[in-house]
Formats: structure tokens, sequence, C-alpha cells
């Protein structure tokens, strides 16, 4: 008798340890869940009034060029304050910001002071770089990542591409599973691509990470059903 | 299409541009003799190439005796200049050079890298070819690309309008219009 009551008690608390993990995965599975299917759906008509804060994440050359078009007819008063992020190997693309804010400046006026914020940012690999090293430098640019997203914590993202974006768009939708942001998640994909997506709108997409996606080319929609084509940036 | 003179009646210049990289095999491909003397044939009087980062540098020409004369150089703040200017473009694949020409409605060959790893450029190009907006090349065949080319058969390429995708993400977030 005594053995077997041992044996109970030597079970129970690895037992309810195990208890605890399933019901925390089984929580965060269905707060992923809840997630994915909130994402999908319009933003709600709360406080609509209200400007959000953007965060704008710049790829290079004609990533950037797209993406300025996008900008040039988003109206800014609704998106802001806007903080452009760019890899720190990219100097073209925030003067390209820089250049469109400071146009905003002289139409606005006054107003339009201090809207605009411009950040660089770590990329994980270089072209060229070996894989060994790239352990290091990809946790290195995670971490920057996640303190700029801490400082940020920006109510809508949106980007185009290329892998720059990636490490931002996972960190804000952990950011949504536990609560801490909601930001809505807008993908472009690259008017270069025509018939297959790129890597990181097929990670956004397979994982319904962005909120939705939009293609340029019609052969992509019909490819990606949930995408969504209506015309063309450049 | 824009057929545009230099001030001077007679020039018309064919730029050749590689962009921010280097694209050794587009540059010796039109620093052939083939390549140069079907441009003469066809009209064109200066060859002008932007070579980036590469090695292999083409011969420069004053154009005496009936050829093209050719320059070259490495890298330009901005090539609109030089775009505008030209009566001809042929470029590398990249999606800045593509629009950035087609938007001044100039001729267009573009010419695919076939060394890049990801060859996802040529899908860009291959479809504008379909749509008769430019004309696609490779290095080995712009040859032939320029000798059967009909610059009458392009069509003027519309800009795109980024405004329904503003639009769509702005009643996303439940903006009124």
């Amino acid at each position: 008798m005594e053995n077997i009551n041992n044996s109970r008690l030597s079970i129970a608390p690895s037992n309810s340890a195990f208890l605890l993990i399933i019901g925390l995965i089984t929580l965060i599975l269905i707060r992923v869940f809840y997630v994915i299917n909130q994402s999908s759906q319009p933003r709600s008509s709360t406080s609509k009034q209200k400007p959000l804060s953007t965060l704008i994440v710049l790829g290079s050359g004609g990533h950037t060029a797209e993406m300025i078009n996008l900008l040039n007819v988003l109206p800014k008063n609704r998106f802001k304050p806007r903080y452009y992020i760019a890899a720190a190997t990219d100097n073209m693309s925030l003067q390209k910001a820089q250049v469109l804010e400071n146009s905003l400046l002289n139409e606005g006026g006054v107003d339009e002071v201090r809207s605009a914020q411009f950040m660089q940012i770590y990329r994980s690999r270089e072209v060229g770089q070996s894989y060994i090293t790239s352990v290091g430098t990809t946790l290195i640019a995670l971490a920057h990542a996640l303190w700029l997203m801490i400082k940020i914590r920006p109510h809508v993202i949106l980007c185009n591409g290329p892998g720059t974006c990636i490490p931002l768009c996972v960190i804000a939708f952990i950011f949504k599973v536990f609560g801490i942001r909601w930001s809505y998640i807008f993908y472009v994909e690259s008017i270069a691509r025509v018939r297959r997506l790129s890597l990181s709108a097929l990670l956004l997409y397979k994982l319904r990470m962005a909120d939705q996606l939009f293609v340029q080319w019609p052969q992509l929609k019909s490819k990606y059903p949930r995408a969504h084509y209506v015309g063309r940036l450049m | 299409m824009g057929k545009e003179d230099d001030g001077l009646e007679s020039r018309r210049t064919v730029f050749v541009t590689v962009g921010t990289t280097r694209f050794d095999s587009l540059v010796r491909a039109v620093d052939t003799q083939e390549v140069k003397e079907e441009l003469y044939k066809n009209g064109y009087t200066h060859l002008l190439i932007q070579m980036g980062r590469g090695s292999y540098v083409p011969a420069k020409s004053t154009g005496e005796n009936g050829s093209l004369v050719v320059d070259y150089f490495t890298f330009s703040s901005s090539i609109a200049d030089y775009l505008r200017s030209a009566s001809l473009v042929i470029s590398h694949a990249g999606s800045g050079s593509i629009f950035e020409t087609l938007r001044l409605q100039k001729p267009l060959i573009v010419v695919v890298n076939e060394d890049l790893m990801d060859n996802h450029q040529s899908e860009l190009a291959e479809e504008l070819a379909e749509r008769k907006h430019l004309f696609c090349a490779r290095p080995q065949t712009l040859y032939q690309t320029i000798a059967n080319m009909d610059l009458g058969l392009l069509i003027p390429y519309q800009p795109g309008d980024a405004t329904p995708v503003a639009e769509f993400i702005n009643s996303f977030l439940g903006f009124p219009r």
C-alpha cells in the first residue's frame, strides 16, 4: 500500500506540470487561431477618426520606389506618426522617404512637423555571408528588431519585401497573440513577381501573418486566392 | 515612340545600363562588332554604356569612318537624364530601370542576367514583353533581337495607379472614404 501511495505522490506533480503545459499550449493555439481569424476581418468602427501610428518597411531599389508610390496616395493625416525602417546597408531608401516627408512639410506647414522618424535595422544575412556566422548575425538582427518593435509598437505595418520585413512582422504577430499591441499588417508583393510569390510573401501568406496581401498581377491572384489584386503600383 | 534628338538633328543614342551592380555579359554583348554594326545599320549614332562595377571595359570609339561613337562610365547619381536623351535603351532586368524607361516612353530592350542565382527577374521582363511594352533578350540573343525588332510594334505602357491599394487599406481600417 505504502509503495503505491508513494508512486502516486511522485507522479502527481509531474502530471500536473504536464497538464499545465498542455493547457498553456492549447490556450496559446486557441489565441493564435483567434488572432489569425480576427486579422482577416476589417477593423471595427470604434475611434475611426484617430490617426494610426504606422511602420513602413523599405526594401531597397525597386521595392522602395513601389512603396513611395503607395505612400504618395495614402492619406497621411490618418497614418501618423510614421516610422520608416530600412536595412543598415541601404542608404538610398531612407533618403527617398525623407524627400517625401520633406515635401509634406512644405505642403502642410507646422502641423506636419515630427510626424516621421527614420531608423535602420541590421540584416540577418548579407549577400555572400557564410551560414555559420549568419547564426550569430541573425540573433543580433532579431534582438534589434524586437527592440525597435518594443519602441514603436505600430498600429499599422506596411511592407513590400524583401526579407527585411519578416522579423518585424513575426514580432508584430507575437505582440498580437500576447495582447501587447494589435497591428494591421499589409504586404504588397513586388511588381517583379509575376508567376510566383517571393519567399517573404509566401511565408506571410502561408502562416497567415499578413492581414492582407496584395499582388500586382492577376496570375498570382488565381494561384493564391486569399491575395488581392487591385492593380499595379508602378 | 519617343524619338528625341539631342539638339543635334542626327544624334541617336543607345543607352545601356546595368544598374547598381555588374553585368559583364551584357556589356560584352553590346561591345561586339555584330551588335554595334546592327545598331549603326538601324540609324543609331552613339552608344553610351553605364557599366557599373563590372570588370569588362568596352572599347571607346570616336566614330570615324562610319561606325558608332562609343563611350562608357561606371555610375551616375541619376540616370534619368541619360534615359531621357536616349533613342533606345538596353537595360538589365531590374524593375527600377524598366519602369523608369517605360514611363519616359522610350523603346526598351531588357537583357536578362542568367548568372543571377535567384532568377525571378526574367518573370517581369517576359510578362512585359508578352504585353508588347518592351523586347526581352539574353546576352547571347541580343544581336538577333536588335536585327529583328520593329519599334512600331511596341505598345506604350500605362503607368500603374496605387490608389486602389490605398483605398483598400483605408476601408479595411474603417476610415471613411
